[in-house]
């Protein structure tokens, strides 16, 4: 067992030393838009490759804690304890937002309801709202669907939203594309997806207000940019200390105009002035 | 002669040497679990753990770990497979070993051991795509994302692994018990499900086993279809989380150290003890029918 392990770490190890590979891992929102991101920067650097896996926001912060990766993707930051635990194993989090996305609640392709307030959607997600009628629509019973807890989505989510536990009810699906194909079966479903995954359609995507007066769309850029969108969020990459190396010179790239137009077209949101400031005291 | 001798003693040492490998091998992995489950329950109390029945490590609030919904779970849709696979298992066994021949045969048999390598994440997006969107509609129920799904998909699965064994069982009943069956004018509807049957039973069971082993061990495919809300199951379309999916759902982000982390070795010792439990089950019943089954 002890000698599995040993060979487990030696094997881990080497393969970190490689010099020209840069492991990426985590949320699993992330994984589209970072691997069109790995495939555009090899093409352009091709002494270096970019390996993306996913497993949620969870594992990849993990990894980091752990220091199994270079750059560990989470679609939310990271939590106080996260950061105690990876202290303790001597790595010190840094962060940089890539992309920003604003989460969509989504219902079925058909359903008439097409706004929410922040209060009606966290009472569905509690589970004290049951039916579609409460909220305007047809006397059809609310079906949950979201992420599982490795997500960042489902914590981003609960934060935002719910800020309580999630109905027991609640279907905890494994990924982004599963929650929109349950929902687009389901006359009376509900999910949460980001953005890059509604491009696509077949599916309503719902309006949110946190005062019940104005509200604005996740598709609206400007509505995303500015917070108006209520569950605007930005997307993030964690690595142990100041980026360096092939790992530094992939983020740059995803921070360049190339990268943020990629984001564009994979459906995310470019960075807004506030976020690049922030990355620039990080690189 | 001696050369013999010698060459005999080696194999036989070769034999023991992977013996106590894989004995050891099998209680490190039993050492393991249990040296890291146990310290679940310095977070949370054994009884707790038994007895709840909310599984929510990942709270908002305080986390809890409730075995319960995750024992059903693996429960429920482990016996929907069952009573599935086993009646058309044997039934399909019967067919292949009695009634076809040739080339017919050794291709049906192919297919079928060929099915049993399938991809579990394939027969999960299966599941997911199109069996889910039929159950819904048949049943008119919002999400065909529930327990009978699941149950559904690990009854196809462990449907070649029950064949399979089954009909290798049924193969090894010597010839002249048919002949004797047919000489007393017996059809082959008799011959086959009063003397041939009977006569295979305990490898029969053992496919049983083998099958049941599949279903309750599958993660894949289930935790793609059974929507893995930690719901104590009431109806055959409620969401279900099974212990398997658990472990493989938040292995991942539990910090190690952490109870949630130690909460599922745990896990992993109560799948062992269950595949331990039906072990001896089916044991103490191929003994008792080898006592009783004379012919």
């Amino acid at each position: 067992m002890k000698k599995l392990l040993s060979i487990a770490t030696l094997a881990a190890m080497v393969t970190t030393l490689v010099a020209g590979e840069v492991m990426v891992k985590g949320s699993d929102t992330m994984l589209n838009l970072t691997q069109r991101l790995a495939e555009a920067f090899s093409a352009a650097s091709p002494d270096i490759t970019v390996s993306v896996a996913g497993g949620g926001s969870g594992v990849g912060i993990n990894a980091v804690v752990n220091n199994e990766v270079e750059i560990g993707n989470a679609s939310r930051s990271i939590k106080s304890k996260e950061i105690s635990n990876a202290r303790a194993n001597g790595v010190n989090p840094v962060e940089y937002a890539i992309a920003v996305d604003g989460l969509c609640v989504i219902a079925g392709p058909n359903n008439p309801v097409k706004r929410l307030t922040m209060a009606q959607l966290g009472d569905i997600y509690r589970g004290k709202i049951k039916n579609w009628s409460e909220v305007g629509g047809p006397n059809k019973p609310i079906t949950l669907y979201g992420r599982q807890p490795n997500s960042g989505t489902f914590v981003f989510f609960r934060e935002m939203a719910v800020k309580a536990e999630y109905a027991q009810s609640m279907r905890q699906m494994n990924g982004n594309s599963q929650i929109v194909e349950g929902v687009k079966a389901d006359a009376g479903g509900i999910g949460y997806v980001g953005v890059g995954y509604v491009k696509d359609g077949g599916i309503t995507v719902i309006e949110l207000s946190s005062d019940g007066t104005s509200y604005s769309s996740p598709l609206d850029k400007s509505a995303v940019d500015n917070g108006t969108y209520p569950l605007a969020r930005p997307l993030f990459q964690y690595t142990n200390g100041k980026v360096k190396g092939d790992a530094k010179a992939f983020i740059e790239f995803e921070l360049s105009p190339a990268g943020q137009k990629i984001v564009e077209e994979e459906g995310f949101f470019p960075l807004n002035k506030s976020l690049v400031e922030k990355n620039q005291g990080n690189l | 002669m001696r050369l013999r001798k010698v060459a005999d003693r080696g194999v036989s040492a070769v034999f023991l040497v992977n013996a106590v490998l894989s004995a050891v091998v099998l209680l490190g992995i039993l050492a393991f679990l249990l040296f890291y489950g146990v310290r679940t329950f310095s977070g949370t109390p054994l009884l707790k753990f038994l007895t709840g029945t909310v599984w929510n490590p990942d709270a908002y609030g305080e986390p809890s770990y409730g075995l319960l919904p995750l024992l059903l779970g693996s429960f429920a849709s482990t016996a929907i497979a069952l009573i599935i696979a086993i009646p058309l298992g044997i039934a399909s066994a019967v067919f292949i070993s009695e009634r076809l021949k040739g080339w017919v045969r050794v291709t049906v048999k192919t297919l079928v051991e060929l099915f049993a390598g399938f991809p579990s994440v394939v027969i999960g997006f299966f599941g997911l795509v199109v069996l889910a969107p039929l159950i819904a509609r048949i049943f008119n129920v919002p999400s065909g994302l529930n327990l009978l799904n699941a149950g559904l998909l690990l009854g196809l699965m462990s449907l070649p692994t029950i064949i399979s064994v089954a009909d290798d069982a049924l193969r090894v009943v010597p010839h002249s018990y048919r002949e004797a069956a047919y000489a007393l004018g017996a059809t082959p509807w008799t011959t086959a499900t009063r003397i041939v049957l009977p006569a295979a039973r305990s490898g029969i069971l053992a496919a049983v086993m083998l099958g049941f082993g599949r279903a309750v061990g599958e993660t894949m495919a289930v935790l793609m279809v059974a929507g893995n809300a930690a719901l104590m199951p009431k109806s055959l379309f409620d969401p279900v989380r099974t212990i398997t999916s658990t472990i493989a759902i938040e292995l991942g982000e539990s910090a190690f150290g952490d109870t949630h982390f130690y909460s599922l070795f745990a896990l992993g010792f109560v799948l062992f003890l269950l595949a331990l439990a039906t072990n001896l089950v089916a044991e103490s019943l191929i003994k008792r029918e080898k006592r009783s089954f004379t012919l």
